[in-house]
């Protein structure tokens, strides 16, 4: 029997209950979110469970939406049933003043550079990564670049009339 | 006796292992990768990587730039098979927009980008040569990685970063030179793989020098992240044009195989195997494009004036043209709310593109999955305990590109 996403929720929703929020699913992909504690737990069921079975860590990575207070950063990961073909994505959000989120380095040797490359960028701090350090910026650098607060195009510039092209 | 006036660094003679510095722009590494190594002798013990020397922030310059501006940034991951890339992209955007593509088009981009595999593992397979002391295969199918770019510059105009069609389709339909070319490459191609592969696959001194280098099981390149040629050469059958196919791979007859020690022959056998293949679907597309008859023949994009670029002699006469050709120059369409993640199979593995877009002109986050940056993690297992020599052997067998490492 295939696996569907209907199959996912309800064997993650009969082990953690009300915990797994966030359910939908968008161009065919389940999508849901767990609180951030509870990451670990979810990614070990997630790989162990014999009709689950997600045991390939396909991307990791941030991202930032300031507007969202207390859960600011959101860490999707994506994963994928190499058996059944099934990918699904899971997101624990984080507050940006606490970044701490474990790390999955443990289950997934994939994670290690993956989660050195969210700090890099996010600063979120993977709790128990073995080497958390950056890995595409400079070492000296002092903040997180990819944060929504470091905008592109100098914000100050006076003889653009941005109005003019509807973006306000 | 004259006094000897070497330095030794203090503690040097207790040190029983050397730290050696290979790169950032060593010879031996094609392109930049620096790894700072323990020896024992000239047996590695540890190797620490360093990677961002070429870090140029694609993901941030995604949040500022429109769909059509964020091609060309896709042509300088993988810059070996950027077509590929090109098409990802594109396929994301009409998986966001939901733009459905005619079948000419979809088999037209997989000529392309079959082509772009060929060109892809061409180089690889020949750089393992070339980092084995072959420097032949490497200078013979030159030519031919020639002809493919030819062919993308009868189709695009550009050869490297080749930022090849468009959303829904390509800019302008192939022309007679693009398929003369391309009929010759597949008349001339096959026998020279089969010579490029005689010099290699039995050859005794390339067998000696890759057999049981840098091998790895399935079970922790699975864990490790492993993706498309590298993750097949450890006997897994994983490959996406066949596991969630797209721009119609599932019309296509062709096999997907499998190594099982996972080392630098079998990777190489692999990538061999592959282009063969490659010129299978290659063949089927093109017999599937002749079959097209009367209008269905100049078919070459989908509609969708949002987005697709519309003629220019409808730009300087015609007002609705004018418009779209300004809105789609300037970036001024919005896009839909969405969430994104579509993959395809690069020369080096799963390529990914996930996009959040908040309904904006622009991606609100883009993050691009580069399968090399993953699987690079494993280089310091893989060459554990081996020679230095089989490190750098290693390295170019595992296909990595600086250009999709840094991002």
């Amino acid at each position: 029997m295939a696996l569907t996403n209907e199959t996912i929720t309800s064997r993650l929703q009969e082990k953690f209950g009300a915990e797994i929020s966030g359910i939908e699913e968008t161009y065919g992909m389940l999508s849901f979110e767990a609180p951030k504690a509870l990451n670990l737990k979810v990614l070990q069921f997630l790989y162990d469970d014999p009709q689950l079975g997600f045991q390939f860590l396909t991307d990791l990575c941030a991202v930032h939406y300031p507007d969202q207070v207390g859960r600011e950063l959101a860490v999707v990961y994506h994963l994928h049933n190499l058996a059944d073909n099934v990918r699904i994505r899971f997101k624990v959000f984080t507050s940006v003043q606490e970044p701490d989120v474990f790390t999955a380095t443990q289950l997934f040797s994939s994670a290690n550079w993956m989660e050195r490359e969210t700090y890099d960028f996010y600063g979120v701090n993977f709790v128990g990564h073995p080497n958390l350090k950056r890995i595409l910026n400079v070492d000296e650098m002092d903040y997180f670049p990819l944060r929504k607060e470091f905008p592109l195009e100098d914000q100050t510039r006076v003889d653009k009339d941005d109005q003019m092209f509807g973006r306000g | 006796m004259a006094e000897q006036n070497i330095i030794l660094p203090a503690g040097s003679l207790e040190t029983k292992t050397t730290t050696l510095n290979v790169g950032p722009t060593h010879p031996a590494t094609h392109g930049v990768f620096q790894n700072i190594m323990e020896l024992d002798g000239e047996r590695v013990v540890s190797t620490e990587q360093t990677v961002g020397y070429i870090h140029r922030a694609f993901e941030k310059l995604a949040e500022r730039r429109p769909l059509y501006q964020v091609t060309p940034i896709t042509d300088r991951l993988n810059y070996c098979s950027s077509p590929i890339n090109n098409m990802g992209w594109h396929l994301t955007c009409e998986k966001m927009l939901g733009v459905k593509t005619p079948k000419r088009v979809d088999y037209l981009r997989i000529i392309i980008m079959e082509l772009a595999r060929i060109s892809d593992h061409l180089i690889c397979n020949s750089i393992v040569g070339v980092d084995t002391g072959a420097y032949t295969g490497f200078l013979y199918v030159m030519q031919y990685r020639e002809l493919i770019y030819e062919i993308y510059e009868e189709v695009c105009g550009s050869r490297l970063t080749t930022n090849i069609g468009r959303i829904g389709g390509f800019e302008r339909d192939f022309t007679p030179t693009a398929f003369e070319k391309l009929e010759k490459f597949l008349v001339e191609y096959p026998k020279v793989l089969k010579e490029f592969e005689n010099l290699f696959a039995r050859n005794r001194i390339f067998m000696e020098r890759t057999i049981g280098g840098g091998a790895i099981s399935a079970a922790r390149a699975l864990n490790y992240g492993f993706t498309g040629p590298n993750l097949r050469a450890a006997g897994v059958d994983y490959d996406v044009r066949v596991h969630s196919p797209y721009s119609s791979y599932e019309d296509f007859e062709f096999d997907v195989p499998v190594g099982s020690t996972g080392d630098n022959y079998d990777r190489f056998l692999v990538r061999n195997q592959e282009m063969y293949q490659s010129l299978r679907i290659i063949e089927q597309a093109y017999q599937k494009v002749q079959a097209f008859k009367g209008t269905e023949n100049d078919v070459f994009h989908a509609d969708v004036p949002e987005y697709y670029l519309p003629e220019k002699q409808d730009v300087y006469t015609k007002m609705e043209a004018l418009i779209w050709h300004f809105k789609i120059v300037m970036g001024e369409i919005d896009m839909p709310k969405a969430e994104v993640y579509q993959a395809v199979e690069g020369g080096n593995g799963e390529l990914g593109f996930y996009l959040i877009s908040d309904g904006g002109r622009t991606p609100y986050r883009l993050h691009f999955r580069r399968p090399c940056f993953i699987y690079y993690q494993a280089y310091e297992e893989l060459i554990k305990g081996g020679m230095l020599s089989d490190a750098i052997v290693t390295m170019s067998s595992l296909n990595l590109i600086a250009g999709e490492l840094d991002a």
